[in-house]
Formats: C-alpha cells, structure tokens, sequence
C-alpha cells in the first residue's frame, strides 16, 4: 500500500474526500475523511436479535454470556472517539454507545481476565486477536448505537468490537464474543500479513513495521 | 494462453470523448503494451501528489488491433476514481496500468458460435471488444447483443452498434430501456427477464455462447435464466461490477 | 468490468467477481488464473474464478463461494509481497500453457 517512488503522479487526483489534517490527532499516513466507508471480508450477517447472544469464552468453556435484552440491560458507556482504518482513512469524533470490557468482565464475575489475549469471532466467521491490556480501562467496547441510533448492518451491526485506539480492523463487526487464549495468535487479517498489534501511531499496517 | 508477465506501466490519455452523460471513453497509450485479446480487462491505478493510491479495474472497449488502447469509465456518484477519470482528467495525464488480465472472457473466432452478449450499462464495454474484433475477424458468425440502458442518452457506442448492425447480417442488436424510453422507441422496456432472454437467446441445442457484463445483480439473474433454459453454466461467461442492487 | 470502488463511500461494498481479483492473483501463477476452476471446501460446487464473489477490498481479496459463501481463496498484495491462502479451496484444476 505504500506509494511506489516510481509511480508518475496522475495530476488533479485526490481520492477520497478529506479534512485539512489536524495533525495532532492524526497518525502518519493517515488522511481524515468526512464520510464512513465500509469494507467487509464477506457478505453482511443478519443476525436477528432473538437469536444473537455475546459471550466471553476460554477454551471449551463458557464464562458468559448475555442475549440482547440482557445486554442491553448491562451498564452502558458513551464514547467519542477518532478512529483510523489501515487503508489510510481516519474519522475524528466518531461517537458509539456500548458495554465496555470492564462492564463485562464485571458482569462475568471475573476480578481478573484469565488470559492476556482474545481472540474477538464474529458472524460470517471473521476473527481479530488483542492484548487484554489493551482492551481494559476503557479503551474497548462492545458497541450497539452509532451516531445516536442502532448500529447499521453494513457498519457491524448489531454489534461490534470498538477498540479505537488500534486500527479499525481490530474493531470486529457483527462480533459475537471473545475467546481468552493464553498466547497471541494471528486473526483473519493477522494471518495474511497485517500487523499483530496494530498500533496506528507507530503505523504498524503490517507484520514487520 | 500465453500469459504476459504483469506489471505495472505508465499510460498516458492521448484522447477523452464522452459516451453519455455518466460515461467517458479513455483513449491511451502505453508504454510496452504487450496487446490484448477481446474481453480482457485492466487495473489502473491512481497516485496523488502526497503519494495517496487507489486501484480500480476496467474492461478494455477497443479492438485488439486498434492504434490506441481505449478503456470505458461510468461515473458513480461518490467513487474515488471515477469522477477523477470522467470529469477531472485530461489529455496528457498519466497513471498506471496492469494488464492485459482475464483469459475466461475473452471470445475469439476460434471459440466459434452462435454468440450471445448481454450488456448492462457499462458493460458494454468487452462487449464492445469483442465486437469490433468480431467484425474484422470473424463477420459471419451469428450474434446477438442484449444491451440494456437507463434511457436512451445512456446508450453507450450507439453509433459504432449501429454501423455494426448495417454492416452484417449475421449481427443482432437489441436493446432495452430501464427507466425511460422515448414515445417512438421500438425496442424493449424494462429490465432484462426470462421472457426477453427467451426471444433474443439461441436455442441451447445451438451450442451458444454467452458472455454477461455488467451489475451483478442482473448478471447473476440472466446467467441463472441462461442456465434455467438450457444453457451449459460453463458456457456462460460472466463479469459483475458495480453495486449488486443497482439497476441499470 | 467498470470499477470496484465507485459505490457510495458510504454504502454496502459491491459484490465483485473473481475477475477483479485476477490482476493480482496473475503475479503468483504462471498458468492463466482466471481460468480455474476451483472445488469449495465447503459444499464441493465447482466455480471459475471468475465466478466466485469477491469482498475485502482495500485490504485484501476474499473469494466466496456464490453458493454457500464460504471463503476459498484469501490473498493479500503490497507492492514486493504478497500472502495467499488457498486453504478454503477443496482444489484448483488449471490448464497447463
């Protein structure tokens, strides 16, 4: 994805409509975009709601688990926040309301996570791996409102994986739970040369950054 | 099929002419073009000053023994790159391009006939490939274009149908229009179905071939109906782009 | 073919065709890939490549199986490398030159 230096510039082009960078918040190579676009590794679930449950699993064993009404009955955190896909795209203020990590470790009755990793697995197959360390204090959710109303289908919904401080493939969409495993494995992306971790600020896009 | 070793090389827009009112013609020259067959596409790809790239793909619409290399390019609302290609570009701009690609939906005279293309939209575009090589190379073979349009100003290559069609008996040229047709049009209306596939179609026991382009969700219905009346799915070949609910 | 992008930004990515995965796939093999017929893993329908719905672009090139939607071919290029698996697919019958 990065430029060749020998590729002749085609005049007038852009790409993608953007912001002037406010740089600050801005990690390199990134470009702030003002509209949302969607990228899927397969065709949209449709899940519906009497059938969707979200559950926090270590092996064969399963620690939680909550259907919709029972999630929606869980503490719920409003957050807003910048996020940065790995196409180079980044989209300020993005605002989501869902369960944090926390909440629902709380709510599994778990003082501590088991693990230093999960493996987040969703409808349609699609996996991503992360540091449990990463996932605490705040910095994940499991998201079900963006921009106010139900997170649509194409943009994850009903729900999804919001850990904005990585880049946005960590941020599953149509998750459906977290597996702990005691050691970091490679997800969908993580397997095909995506970068384990991800950090948007050290542009981690891929294995060897 | 022999198969060029791909890279990507420097094309330059010696010409721009606009096919409609969504549409443009690119007319290229490229740097060590190998040639193409009929059908056969290409990816270009775009870099923007500060080193930003997109790649797209685009079906070749001139012949293979055409001076210029010429591609087909619909604007969509939104795009990135195609309202940079039909509204921005200019003669004397560069990009880059890969290709020749795709043996499966090239048609050659040795592939015999009778030859059925369908063509939504822009996809007329390796249609339109094959047919300029068609009637250089192989006139007598019997064809049948469906091409379905919005409206009768989004018919694409109208004139050059037109020549075709007087030039050759063996051609037949139908069209059908989706959204809108003018109070003397004689040909079809509406989107492509079953019953309009049945009156334009070969039989099955002729052994046709037929190459479906265009959005996807009318180029799986008229595969399926081709397949539903008889047709080998083998001998169907397709090629989708384009939003999967758009009609055309 | 005409674009994998031009769909709204905002809207459903298109379903594409293996056709606008060839460009790519075409480095690797020294065979015509676009003429592969490939076995699903998944409910052993056999497909050109042509036929097989693509998704995951800009990141990468998913093929789906058009009947049962599983994934059978996962590749992803930069400029110097480029991942491939090619797991999904049960196996892949191409025409020698």
């Amino acid at each position: 994805m990065a430029a060749d230096e020998k590729s002749p510039v085609s005049r007038g082009f852009v790409g993608r409509r953007r912001s002037p960078a406010q740089a600050e918040r801005v990690p390199p190579g990134q470009y702030v975009t003002l509209d949302f676009p969607i990228l899927s590794a397969g065709p949209t679930p449709h899940t519906p709601l009497e059938q969707w449950s979200f559950a926090l699993q270590q092996g064969t064993q399963r620690l939680a688990e909550w259907n919709w009404s029972q999630f929606q009955a869980l503490k719920q955190t409003q957050v807003t926040a910048d996020i940065h896909c790995v196409t180079k795209w980044s989209k300020l203020d993005t605002r989501w309301v869902g369960v944090s990590f926390d909440s629902l470790l709380e709510a599994a009755g778990l003082d501590t996570p088991p693990t230093a990793y999960v493996m987040a697995y969703s409808d349609g197959g699609y996996t991503t791996n992360l540091p449990v360390a990463d996932l605490l204090n705040g910095q994940a959710l499991i998201v079900t409102k963006f921009d106010d109303a139900p997170l649509p289908p194409g943009h994850g919904g009903p729900a999804r994986l919001l850990v904005p401080h990585l880049y946005f493939w960590k941020s599953a969409k149509w998750v459906r739970g977290l597996t702990f495993i005691a050691e970091d494995k490679p997800g969908f992306w993580e397997s095909l040369g995506y970068h384990m971790y991800g950090d948007p600020w050290k542009e981690q896009r891929y294995a060897g950054d | 099929m022999r198969v060029p070793r791909l890279a990507w090389r420097t094309a330059e827009i010696v010409a721009v002419r606009d096919e409609s009112a969504h549409a443009r013609s690119l007319a290229l020259r490229v740097d060590g073009w190998p040639g193409h067959e009929p059908g056969q596409h290409v990816d270009v790809r775009l870099t923007a000053a500060d080193g930003y790239q997109a790649q797209r793909s685009y079906s070749i619409s001139s012949a293979p023994a055409a001076a210029q290399l010429e591609l087909l390019v619909d604007y969509v609302a939104d795009g990135e790159v195609s309202p940079y290609l039909t509204r921005e570009a200019r003669v004397g701009d560069r990009f880059e391009l890969r290709g020749p690609i795709g043996g499966y939906f090239i048609w050659t005279a040795a592939y015999g006939g009778p030859l059925l293309l369908i063509a939504g939209g822009s996809g007329i575009a390796p249609l339109a490939s094959i047919l300029a090589y068609r009637a250089r190379a192989a006139p007598g073979v019997a064809t049948h274009l469906l091409y379905s349009a919005r409206t009768a100003l989004d018919i694409i290559f109208k004139e050059r149908l037109e020549a075709w069609k007087r030039e050759d008996p063996a051609l037949a040229v139908s069209l059908t229009l989706t959204r809108s047709a003018p109070p003397d049009w004689s040909g079809y209306r509406g989107r492509i179905d079953a019953a309009m596939l049945r009156a334009v179609a070969f039989a099955a026991s002729e052994a046709p071939l037929a190459y479906v382009c265009g959005p996807t969700a009318m180029v799986e219905h008229v595969a399926d109906t081709l397949v539903s009346i008889g047709y080998p799915a083998g001998r169907v070949r397709t090629e989708r782009f384009g939003p999967s609910g758009e009609s055309t | 073919m005409s674009a994998n992008d031009d769909v709204s930004l905002s809207r459903e990515p298109a379903a594409l065709d293996g056709n606008a995965a060839a460009g790519l796939l075409q480095q690797i093999f020294a065979i015509d890939i676009t003429m592969a017929r490939i076995t699903c893993g998944g409910c052993q329908s056999v497909q050109p490549l042509a036929a097989l719905r693509l998704y995951g672009l800009p990141m990468g090139n998913i093929l789906r199986c058009p009947r049962c939607e599983a994934t059978l071919i996962r590749a992803v290029a930069r400029d110097q490398d480029c991942w491939l698996d090619l797991r999904g697919a049960a196996a892949l019958h191409v025409r020698l030159a």
